[in-house]
């Protein structure tokens, strides 16, 4: 079905439901309890979970596959968020055109960043796409103001022109996103007992685009297309000599992902019109990087995995703060709380960047499968069986010959 | 006139001449020897005919077009395979998909984004790559990671991704080197079901055995020049390659 | 004249730090050959090693100095740093007043353990894998160092005074014969040029006559030739490790003053040190040193208002250009060798 084989019919069919049912699967505390505060279900924090693991998704396809480590594509989210937003002023609010748009943009723009990195590999491939996204980040600072409203960033005013609109709504103020007149912000909660669940359009939105962006993928990765993208990973030299033209398949790979990253960018300006240029710095960009290789570089799930991690620490493990600590380690003796409290504080709330360093570092050294190889191995240890199968996850995980 | 014409080639390395003036006519579905002692120039001519060295001056045609100044994976893709001297394979994929990966290049140039359809859709493609896997007595580990052959295998291997493009020309860089007794004639046997398909092929080998086992024509190299080109049988007893492999033959 | 000579001066404190840090890098990747994406880190840490000098000096009792009072009338309560109680009030003040210099000694040995550190517990294990796993994980050793410091001294800027005898500028113009007042050039900038000159040519001097220094720069001609000579590398990569370190500390030590250190100023550098080791030419150190200096000026005379009139923005991309175009037209860099790291 779908053009699928059983297994990533399974798999796709699972992350179809996983994302259907967010709301009510993220919300599994009561609102009165303790434990509300772990609730990841708010319509927000949902939005961001699949925007970036479309980001993700769209790097793993140049960087699992053909193994070129870009550390700018960030500034494709970037180019992206800002021809969505002006597509919003200037034409409509509805999304569908300004996403298109954001596509097109980031798309255009990594054609043209690809085709000079691409020229080099390995580390310095690295290096020229970080000094694209730092240029770029600069640029939209300084120069571009007219276009990115620098500091301040871009976002919608009460005198946009607005072709296919209005500039301003009845009551005078700006209007909503919709999409073919559901407004982004639209839906209903849903009260079950203690349990509260939002249920939201936009969030919906973002999750149909990504389970599309998903299957795309999974298409792209089981195809000819993907066999010959980790050709190039595997080697270059052999290529060559197969009459194969490695260059043209990397470009194509790397344009794919930065429209992946444009459509991010667009789905970001879609549920909230405004973008700013920090979105296109390098720490950006190595965000995206660090969410792949959590959840498991060159396998089809990991970079979702990686994304929902990441985002749910940075929204909700940073919320913990000291008091709460004190409450969960309360039934210990005085001292041994104060001290348990101590030792645990600087690794969680706002330490939580600390406790994401420790683990992506040893994610890199012992994990490089990232969380999916991490199941994988818990799933033989328990299936006894020996580790003879070595799936195309695991294939993907050795080293890269693409240095 | 042959398949591969190779007028007047020489190539120099600073102050090092490695090829002076090469002449070589390479007649079709022929298997074509080329021998000498070390550091003759016969990697750096094979080279010259793939598109990794250019030539300082002369000419190389294949099948009435030159080769010089292209780029190699256009070189393979008007018929020239080569097997390297360690094996060129992709090591992180599965048998199948490396024979699979040459047998596209053939069918879809060097460029195609073939992206909707899934590999295992390609029956035909599949299919091909699985019979020449089979012709290898590898068919067994089709799903096996390449990189966890044998050495011999993954010699064999690579042979297979170069034949399933049936190639106009195969190039064979010490295809025995390092393998056993055994295994080498295994691989002669082998090549010799290749060239009865009428590929021409050019061998570069060290050893006598395989040389004089497979070739219809030997070229000896030495110091950059071919001395002698001949028919097996005249070259052994030839006193001007005995000078050259006995070492008279460097100043 | 003036102005191109101001410029030039401009340019030589960032083209110092660029040059620091870009020696460092290339040592670590021309003698173990791993890219160290936590080399930014380090110099971070060398800037807060200042800081804490600083902070541990100013430590005080606090006293009730009854013959003075406060505006409520109350007994004035006075803070005096231990130090001064220690060595008397001239030389506790020195030591406060000199804290940057004086954390020169202080960063030494704590980059040098931090250099063994890392290497002997990280770097060693990551020398055989591809230089993608190597970028990734001192990029994670980076983030972790840097929030290490952000625990402890939180998100703000720190300033940190140089010396009273440095603050302030001199006239530079007056001093080589030109009219006066034309070209003014703070001292501590003067100071941290001279500084870094120092180092670097004392690197250069310990690779050049000492036979350790021997060894290393053989070993990054041709890696495989010294190990063959049995020669024991890995004692002596956890030695380059630790100078390459102790380079980038000091570096970050001595420019505290100049910018006050916050936990993320090692990842501004970071980008703008890869971009100097490309440039340069991966592997080859005076190709680092030069570069840094090169860029540095590059980039101030690019904020010339001349300049920025005609090219709008170029002062920001000047570096990030000039990196595109020589990686695209001279892939080596500027003095490197052929084919280092080329995939």
């Amino acid at each position: 079905m779908l053009g699928l084989n059983n297994k990533d019919l399974m798999l796709f069919a699972i992350v179809i439901a996983i994302t259907l049912l967010a709301p009510v699967i993220l919300n599994p505390f009561p609102v009165e309890s303790d434990l509300a505060q772990f609730n990841a279900g708010y319509p927000d924090l949902m939005q961001r979970f699949v925007i970036f693991g479309i980001f993700a998704i769209g790097f793993n396809i140049l960087f699992g596959l053909t193994g070129y480590l870009s550390f700018g594509h960030a500034a494709f989210l970037g180019v992206g968020s800002y021809a969505g937003v002006w597509m919003m002023k200037l034409l409509t609010m509805n999304v569908v055109p300004a996403i298109i748009v954001s596509v097109i943009f980031a798309g255009l723009f990594s054609l043209l960043v690809g085709f000079i990195s691409l020229r080099r590999s390995g580390i310095y491939f690295s290096i020229l796409t970080l000094a694209f996204a730092q240029m770029s980040f600069s640029l939209a600072y300084s120069v571009l103001t007219p276009i990115t409203n620098g500091e301040t960033g871009l976002q919608l005013s009460l005198n946009d022109p607005r072709i296919l609109g209005v500039s301003q709504t009845a009551d005078g103020s700006i209007p909503m996103t919709n999409f073919f007149g559901i407004a982004m912000r639209d839906g209903f909660e849903l009260s079950m007992g203690g349990w509260l669940f939002t249920f939201n359009a936009g969030y919906y939105l973002c999750a149909a685009v990504m389970l599309i962006a998903f299957y795309v993928s999974i298409r792209i990765f089981r195809s000819p297309f993907g066999v010959m993208l980790k050709a190039v990973k595997s080697n270059q030299q052999r290529m060559l000599y197969t009459g194969l033209n490695s260059r043209p398949y990397t470009l194509a790979a790397f344009v794919i992902s930065g429209m992946y990253a444009g459509l991010a960018g667009g789905l970001m300006v879609a549920m909230d019109p405004l973008a700013g240029a920090e979105r296109m710095q390098w720490t950006a960009s190595g965000e995206v990087v660090l969410m792949t290789i959590l959840g498991g570089t060159g396998t089809l799930i990991g970079p979702v995995l990686g994304s929902g991690l990441i985002k749910y620490l940075e929204n909700i493990f940073s919320k913990i703060n000291d008091n709460i600590l004190h409450q969960w380690f309360s039934f210990l003796p005085d001292g041994l709380e104060d001290f348990v409290v101590a030792i645990v504080y600087p690794f969680i709330g706002k330490g939580w960047h600390l406790t994401l360093g420790i683990v992506f570092m040893l994610v890199v050294i012992f994990l490089p499968g990232g969380i999916v190889e991490g199941g994988q191995r818990i799933g033989r240890l328990f299936r006894r069986k020996p580790p003879e199968d070595r799936n195309n996850t695991t294939t993907a995980a050795a080293p890269s010959a693409a240095e | 006139m042959g398949i591969l014409e190779v007028k007047g080639v020489n190539k120099r390395f600073g102050g090092l001449k490695a090829l002076n003036d090469v002449n070589l006519d390479i007649q079709e579905g022929s298997v074509h020897a080329i021998i000498g002692p070390n550091g003759a120039g016969k990697s750096t001519l094979l080279n010259c005919f793939v598109g990794r060295l250019e030539p300082d001056t002369g000419s190389v045609m294949f099948d009435g077009q030159s080769l010089l100044g292209i780029q190699p994976y256009r070189i393979n893709q008007i018929g020239v395979s080569r097997v390297f001297q360690t094996p060129e394979i992709f090591a992180d994929l599965k048998l199948l998909e490396n024979v699979m990966i040459p047998a596209f290049a053939r069918r879809d140039g060097s460029f195609k984004v073939n992206g909707w359809k899934s590999v295992g859709e390609e029956r035909e493609i599949r299919d091909e790559a699985m019979t020449m896997l089979a012709e290898l007595g590898m068919e067994a580990k089709a799903d096996h990671v390449a990189g966890q052959l044998s050495r011999g295998d993954k010699r064999r291997l690579e042979l297979a991704m170069c034949l399933v493009q049936k190639p106009k020309l195969l190039l064979l860089d010490e295809p025995t080197a390092g393998m056993a007794r055994a295994d080498t004639n295994n691989t002669i046997d082998l090549l010799k079901q290749i060239a009865k398909r009428g590929i021409t092929m050019v061998v570069i080998e060290h050893d006598m055995h395989v040389v004089f086992s497979l070739a219809d024509r030997i070229s000896v190299l030495a110091q950059g020049t071919v001395i002698v080109e001949d028919v097996p049988g005249n070259i052994k007893g030839n006193p001007k390659v005995q000078e050259a492999y006995l070492g008279g033959a460097h100043l | 004249m003036d102005a191109i000579i101001l410029q030039v001066l401009n340019g030589l404190d960032k083209g110092s730090a660029y040059a620091l840090i870009a020696l460092g890098l290339t040592l670590i990747f021309g003698t173990l050959g791993v890219v160290n994406f936590a080399h930014g880190a380090l110099f971070m840490l060398g800037a807060f090693c200042a800081v804490t000098l600083n902070a541990i000096l100013r430590l005080s009792t606090e006293t009730i100095d009854p013959s003075r009072t406060d505006f409520l009338g109350n007994p004035l309560k006075v803070k005096t740093p231990y130090v001064e109680n220690w060595f008397g009030p001239e030389i506790g003040g020195a030591m406060i007043e000199w804290s940057v210099p004086l954390a020169i000694v202080f960063a030494i040995p704590v980059m040098v353990a931090v250099g063994i550190a890392t290497e002997r517990g990280l770097i060693k294990y990551f020398y055989k894998r591809p230089h993608a796993d190597q970028i990734l994980v001192t990029f994670g050793l980076a983030i972790v160092l840097q929030e290490i410091i952000k625990y402890f001294f939180g998100a703000n800027p720190i300033p940190t005074p140089a010396p009273d005898a440095f603050i302030g500028s001199f006239d530079f113009g007056a001093l080589v014969g030109m009219e006066a007042g034309t070209i003014i050039y703070p001292y501590w900038r003067l100071v941290y040029f001279a500084f870094a000159a120092i180092v670097i040519g004392a690197v250069f001097a310990f690779l050049q006559y000492t036979t350790f220094g021997m060894v290393v720069r053989a070993g990054m001609a041709d890696r495989e030739t010294v190990g063959l000579l049995g020669i024991n590398i890995d004692k002596r990569f956890t030695i380059m490790f630790a100078i390459a370190a102790c380079v980038a500390g000091l570096a970050g030590v001595m420019y505290a003053p100049i910018n006050s250190p916050n936990y993320h100023m090692g990842m501004d550098f970071l980008v703008l040190s890869f971009v100097v080791v490309v440039v340069g030419g991966m592997g080859s150190l005076p190709g680092a040193v030069a570069a840094g200096f090169l860029l540095g000026i590059l980039e101030s005379f690019a904020s010339m208002s001349q300049v920025v009139n005609l090219l709008p923005g170029i002062n920001q991309i000047i570096i990030y250009l000039v990196a595109i175009i020589i990686l695209l037209t001279r892939p080596r860099g500027l003095l490197g060798r052929k084919g280092v790291m080329e995939g």
